[in-house]
């Protein structure tokens, strides 16, 4: 088992016929993922094809025709920023219980009144400014590089894209696999939060292990670290990065900022540290750490 | 994107908030004219610069005579402010001269958005004047918040609830403050705002409010939709690297150290800063190349890196995703055949088409110093920009 996708997970692509969305919906067809729909506005009819020729998958005006018509029931998301906050309410609308958002850069008031609609709905929804979520060798639903996960047991939820990677790629170095990564993405509004990611990492009997990656802005590290210290007895892997951002100053993220006092690295990682969490220095430890963790716990 | 105290009072008095009389000047002439003009016993002569903290630092002053403001705007224009949050200074192009206000209180007022519950939310606090930091720091509780609900703005009962606990009562000025209340919703809605503040709303002798600060930043992700906004850019208030980064795509930070990064991913950026100095080195930027970098755009980057002249060594770490290593590797090549590679160049490679990539590093003959992981590659970097390596 792991969480949110797995093997048998129907994915429509929402902008499959833009550059991105096709590039990235070949990887993920390449990688296994059932990809059975594109949405795009204007192009309801055609048949999408990639640029090999390997793959034919039908394109929907609407997202309610492409779960009509072939059942799909998650949405990954391409679409331009201006269309994003759109196309996240259309796939809702249509039934779709889970979204991932890739696009950067959406206006933050944009995201603001999404998350407020959506709340109680029962959809989740990850990201947006995020590289996806991926169940290794089953479900790809994202633009990671699928090669370097492998198959396993440790839960990864991350806010940047190239820090899973890295922590990723560490663990499948040393043999140990991955129940469901997840990155949730840069924003000051992400969709999914980390506590809500290793609530369900926690929850899920096939993982053994979290590793939770956070950065500077805002409080959700210290919100995870509150549940961990309540309800996790897994091991929980941490890093977080902007020791040396200095405050005031956006890094790259669009929520990377210290403001008003709030949001700084080490206050982060004192809140992880006293929840319990095996804190680590850089993240070339982080690898290392899980390992660690996993013997010392008798898991590995 | 930040604008000017000025810009900021234009727009609210588009929105009809009160601000005092005010005018712009860009020299000492015209500062003159504008004191005599307003005609008030004392004006205020403001530097106008994108920096919080100007009063501290001497870039708020009163003048009795129109003489006087004309001597104080001819000592700012041309001048650079230094300030906490920007020891380098900023430059004063122009000021704002306004008319003195019969002050009686002072609140703060500011509307933001609160990220723990994804929304805006309004604050006001009594102590006005105060930075807002240092309140939440030593006094919490003066400080009143209401949340917005995005779907229906700011409601009167919301402002009304703020108005009664910082003590605002008299009828008159609790209609004045909800309306200023209200109109801050609507502003931070319909121009996307990131945070209006109001440091200080006064309560003037006479009974009534006045906005005597203003400060309006935007939400970037928006300026598509606000073209109006975007031309109150002021390139000048911006570091020239920074700006050259923005022509480029690049997101680039300069920060005071001797190590210069250009990395993939903004997350993994900050963790090799974090890793340099962890290892006792000092990064000299925060630099992300991003998800789509040409080659064109990483040598633009590495350009960018070497202009910097306290840059003593470069550190590349990339793990390709979506940027994959030989793109990275070509860029490199690219850039170091356009600039001069006077300085120690450390790269790690990872990821997608990393063979390929550090055999073009190879054959380039290049100067570089390969690092096998990220501690690697810091700890070479942190050797080389003391001389060591």
């Amino acid at each position: 088992m792991s969480v949110l996708i797995n093997k048998d997970t129907k994915v429509v692509v929402q902008g499959l016929t833009g550059k991105e969305g096709s590039f990235h919906a070949k990887q993920c067809l390449d990688y296994g993922t059932q990809v059975v729909a594109g949405v795009t506005p204007g192009k309801g009819g055609i048949i999408w094809e990639d640029d090999e020729k390997k793959y034919k998958i039908p394109v929907f005006n609407t997202v309610e025709e492409a779960v009509k018509e072939t059942g799909a029931n998650a949405s990954l998301i391409f679409v331009p920023p201006a269309f994003a906050a759109d196309a996240i309410m259309e796939a809702a609308d249509a039934g779709i219980k889970l979204i991932v958002c890739i696009t950067e850069g959406i206006p933050v008031n944009d995201m603001v009144k999404v998350k407020r609609a959506l709340q109680g709905t029962g959809v989740r929804y990850v990201g947006p400014n995020c590289p996806g979520v991926i169940t290794p060798e089953e479900c790809k639903m994202g633009i990671m590089p699928g090669h370097i996960f492998k198959k396993g047991r440790v839960g990864i939820v991350s806010r940047s894209g190239t820090l899973t990677y890295e922590a990723a790629y560490q663990l499948t170095q040393r043999g140990i696999g991955q129940s469901t990564v997840i990155g949730i993405g840069g924003d000051p509004v992400p969709g999914t939060t980390h506590k809500e990611a290793i609530e369900m990492f926690n929850n899920d009997p096939e993982t053994d292990a979290i590793v939770l990656i956070g950065e500077i802005g805002g409080t959700m590290e210290e919100e995870a670290a509150e549940y961990i210290k309540e309800r996790v007895e897994k091991p929980v892997v941490a890093y977080i990065a902007g020791v040396t951002a200095p405050p005031g100053r956006r890094m790259g993220h669009a929520g990377a900022i210290i403001s008003g006092g709030k949001g700084d690295a080490q206050s982060k990682m004192a809140a992880l540290r006293e929840a319990g969490a095996y804190v680590c220095n850089t993240p070339a430890e982080i690898g290392e750490m899980v390992e660690k963790a996993l013997k010392e716990r008798g898991l590995l | 994107m930040k604008i000017h105290e000025y810009q900021a009072k234009d727009i609210f008095k588009k929105y009809g908030l009160p601000i005092p009389n005010g005018i712009v000047a860009h020299n000492a002439h015209e500062a003159e004219e504008a004191a005599k003009e307003l005609g008030t016993p004392v004006v205020v002569v403001k530097a106008q610069v994108h920096a919080g903290g100007r009063g501290k630092a001497g870039g708020v002053k009163l003048a009795k005579s129109p003489e006087e403001a004309g001597k104080i705007a001819a000592e700012m224009i041309g001048s650079r402010l230094k300030t906490y949050q920007n020891p380098e200074g900023l430059p004063i192009n122009c000021v704002l001269v306004e008319a003195g206000v019969n002050i009686d209180k002072e609140f703060y007022v500011g509307l933001t958005l609160d990220r723990e519950v994804s929304r805006p939310v309004l604050m006001v606090s009594a102590a006005g004047g105060m930075e807002i930091e240092e309140i939440a720091k030593t006094n919490p509780e003066l400080i009143i918040k209401e949340h917005i609900d995005p779907a229906i703005g700011l409601l009167p009962y919301q402002a009304r609830k703020i108005a009664y606990k910082v003590g605002i009562t008299d009828k008159k000025l609790l209609s004045q403050f909800v309306k200023i209340a209200m109109t801050l919703s609507k502003m931070y809605f319909e121009l996307d705002a990131s945070l209006i503040e109001i440091n200080p709303l006064v309560q003037t002798e006479e009974g009534n409010f006045i906005c005597l600060d203003a400060k309006i930043d935007f939400d970037d992700n928006a300026l598509f939709r606000h073209k109006d906004i975007q031309e109150l850019e002021d390139t000048t208030q911006v570091d020239p690297l920074e700006l050259e980064a923005k022509k480029w795509d690049l997101n680039y930070v300069k920060l005071d150290g001797n190590i210069g990064c250009m990395v993939n991913g903004a997350g993994l950026a900050m963790a090799t800063m974090d890793t340099i100095k962890y290892y006792g080195g000092e990064p000299a930027n925060f630099l992300d190349v991003g998800g789509t970098a040409t080659v064109e755009r990483v040598a633009a980057a590495f350009k960018l890196l070497l202009s910097d002249p306290n840059v003593k060594a470069i550190f590349v770490n990339i793990f390709g995703g979506i940027v994959r290593c030989d793109r990275i590797a070509g860029g490199i090549i690219e850039a170091a055949k356009q600039v001069d590679l006077d300085r120690p160049l450390i790269v790690r490679l990872e990821g997608t088409n990393v063979e390929l990539g550090r055999k073009m590093l190879e054959e380039s003959s290049l100067n570089i110093i390969p690092a096998k992981d990220m501690a690697d590659g810091a700890q070479k970097a942190v050797k080389a920009a003391k001389g060591e390596l």
